[in-house]
């Protein structure tokens, strides 16, 4: 069954595949930011995502090349999201899980209604990141925009985890979230990390859209919506408390969706949701804990 | 003046009030004893004083009224280890010791108290990249007490630290504290279900009954005290 395989092909649906993966990932780590921090999955967070990346489509059309809109959106998008958890989640910051889930079910709603008002329902679409030119490594056409797609999620993913690893204030987010009220007790001020988590969340969804919209050619106010649920997919897959885990999740899922879609031809682009809700479920059900969610590590 | 001085502090958990009016204080260089029964009132002197527990009525601290938030009162140099120590248990031992000097900003200083901590406990060297919850309720304890100095404290607050502990530790344990107090002049207050313990190594004390202080006195007064010998001591 292998004879015949064009192994160039699959090399480039791998690329291809990681590239979409790189996109889930950078969403992952936001959600599980967020889930660390307040233990909820932040459904809103495609659609913020898709907020800031209309808000950089503006600025685009407004003299702003590329780049320095994804700068000017990314940064905009960290205060935003500082502002957001200010207004609507530090009210329900004691409130039960399911409140504080809710609130995120209301804000996605909100936030695509307002997008739909600010921003005509016709599609826009956004200017390339990359060059569209493909590069060619031992042999394989590969295209720069997989690749610089790849490398701008790894990067994003990587400072938050120098941040969180190196940084004082990343030290005291990470206990904060595991301990709010020991935290307290050492002067820590756990309200703002949490608002410094969405901060950080937001940005990075924002880092997602920026990225996933210029391949798309054209893209309306509910383009997060797949990529989100790609997302979930692989954070739930890696481990929803483990930034590590969604990575890994992501990519893999990523790979994994682009090889269905190419090479199973009934599943083609129509099934790829319903195979991300399959992987969902199938983890949900053998492995809850995901490839890399940990249990607590305690001696009694 | 003392350096922290209760008056008239009650708190409440909902509808139940666990302190009715405590009036209390800590002088400099001074270790204070908190004892009474389960539900006295013990722990919720300590937390009405870090403000993890509504309160009303005065704390005062260094001449200062406490800000009622915990954050608030940690940046006062009041450290709390709390009922179960409070320890990160994912964390690092280093991350731990770290954490506790989160609200200082003088780099050589913590750097220098960082060093002193792991001279102090050895062991804490030897397991500085393990989780601290790796580590036995020995060593937690003694991180515990090394992450509160982390935060180079004026009040030391500790909330039953013999519990669950083997007596030798236990015992090793207070040892470490007294010297901390004769050589630092360290002002601690400790609340103890163990009274011949606590009562050997305070120079005073209170009793709490039902959210009130019952007793009051120096240590060995209360040692000779007819009612605390024969409800606390057992003899």
């Amino acid at each position: 069954m292998l004879v015949g395989v064009d192994w160039a092909g699959v090399a480039q649906q791998v690329v291809a595949g990681l590239s979409s993966g790189g996109t889930y990932a950078t969403l992952a780590v936001a959600l599980v930011l967020i889930y660390r921090a307040t233990g909820v999955v932040n459904f809103a967070q495609g659609e913020l995502a898709m907020f800031s990346t209309f808000v950089a489509w503006t600025l685009t059309r407004h003299g702003f090349a590329y780049w320095p809109a994804f700068l000017v959106t990314v940064l905009a998008s960290f205060a935003g999201g500082i502002a957001l958890e200010r207004a609507v989640i530090r009210p329900v910051e004691r409130a039960s899980v399911l409140t504080i889930a809710i609130v995120t079910i209301g804000l996605f709603f909100i936030v695509n209604g307002a997008a739909f008002w600010i921003w005509s329902p016709e599609v826009k679409s956004m200017p390339n990141a990359f060059s569209t030119r493909p590069i060619r490594i031992g042999g394989v056409a590969f295209a720069i925009s997989d690749l610089g797609i790849i490398g701008v999620s790894l990067l994003a993913v990587l400072l938050l985890w120098l941040f969180f690893r190196f940084t004082k204030l990343g030290l005291a987010m990470r206990a904060a979230a595991l301990n709010p009220e020991s935290s307290r007790l050492t002067g820590i001020r756990v309200s703002w990390t949490i608002a410094l988590g969405w901060g950080l969340a937001t940005a990075l969804g924002a880092v997602a859209g920026l990225m996933a919209a210029p391949p798309l050619g054209s893209f309306d106010q509910n383009f997060m919506q797949p990529i989100l649920l790609y997302a979930f997919a692989g954070a739930v897959l890696g481990g929803i408390d483990s930034a590590l885990g969604a990575v890994i999740g992501s990519l893999a899922l990523g790979v994994f969706l682009n090889l269905l879609g190419t090479y199973v031809s009934w599943v083609g682009t129509d099934l790829r949701q319903a195979a991300a809700l399959a992987v969902i479920l199938g983890v949900l059900l053998v492995r809850p804990a995901g490839l890399f969610g940990k249990l607590a590590v305690r001696r009694v | 003046m003392p350096l922290l001085e209760l008056r008239g502090v009650t708190a409440r958990y909902g509808a139940l009030r666990a302190l009715q009016g405590v009036d209390l204080s800590v002088d400099e260089g001074e270790i204070v004893a908190v004892l009474g029964a389960n539900g006295a009132g013990k722990t919720t002197t300590l937390r009405a004083i870090s403000a993890t527990v509504k309160t009303s009525g005065e704390v005062v601290f260094a001449g200062k009224r406490l800000p009622r938030r915990p954050e608030a009162v940690a940046r006062a140099r009041i450290a709390h280890v709390p009922e179960g120590r409070g320890t990160f248990m994912q964390l690092s031992v280093d991350e731990n010791l770290r954490l506790g000097a989160h609200v200082r900003r003088d780099r050589v200083g913590i750097k220098a108290d960082y060093d002193r901590a792991l001279e102090r406990f050895p062991i804490l060297a030897e397991r500085l990249g393990q989780a601290a919850g790796t580590l036995s309720g020995g060593e937690q304890q003694q991180l515990a007490l090394a992450r509160a100095l982390m935060q180079r404290p004026r009040l030391l607050l500790l909330d039953e630290p013999s519990l669950g502990l083997a007596p030798r530790v236990v015992a090793d344990f207070y040892a470490g504290v007294r010297e901390l107090n004769e050589r630092e002049g360290m002002s601690v207050l400790v609340v103890e279900q163990n009274a011949s313990l606590a009562l050997a190594s305070s120079s005073r004390a209170y009793v709490l009954e039902v959210g009130r202080v019952a007793v009051a006195g120096t240590s060995p007064e209360l040692q000779r005290h007819e009612s605390v010998r024969r409800s606390y001591l057992g003899y």
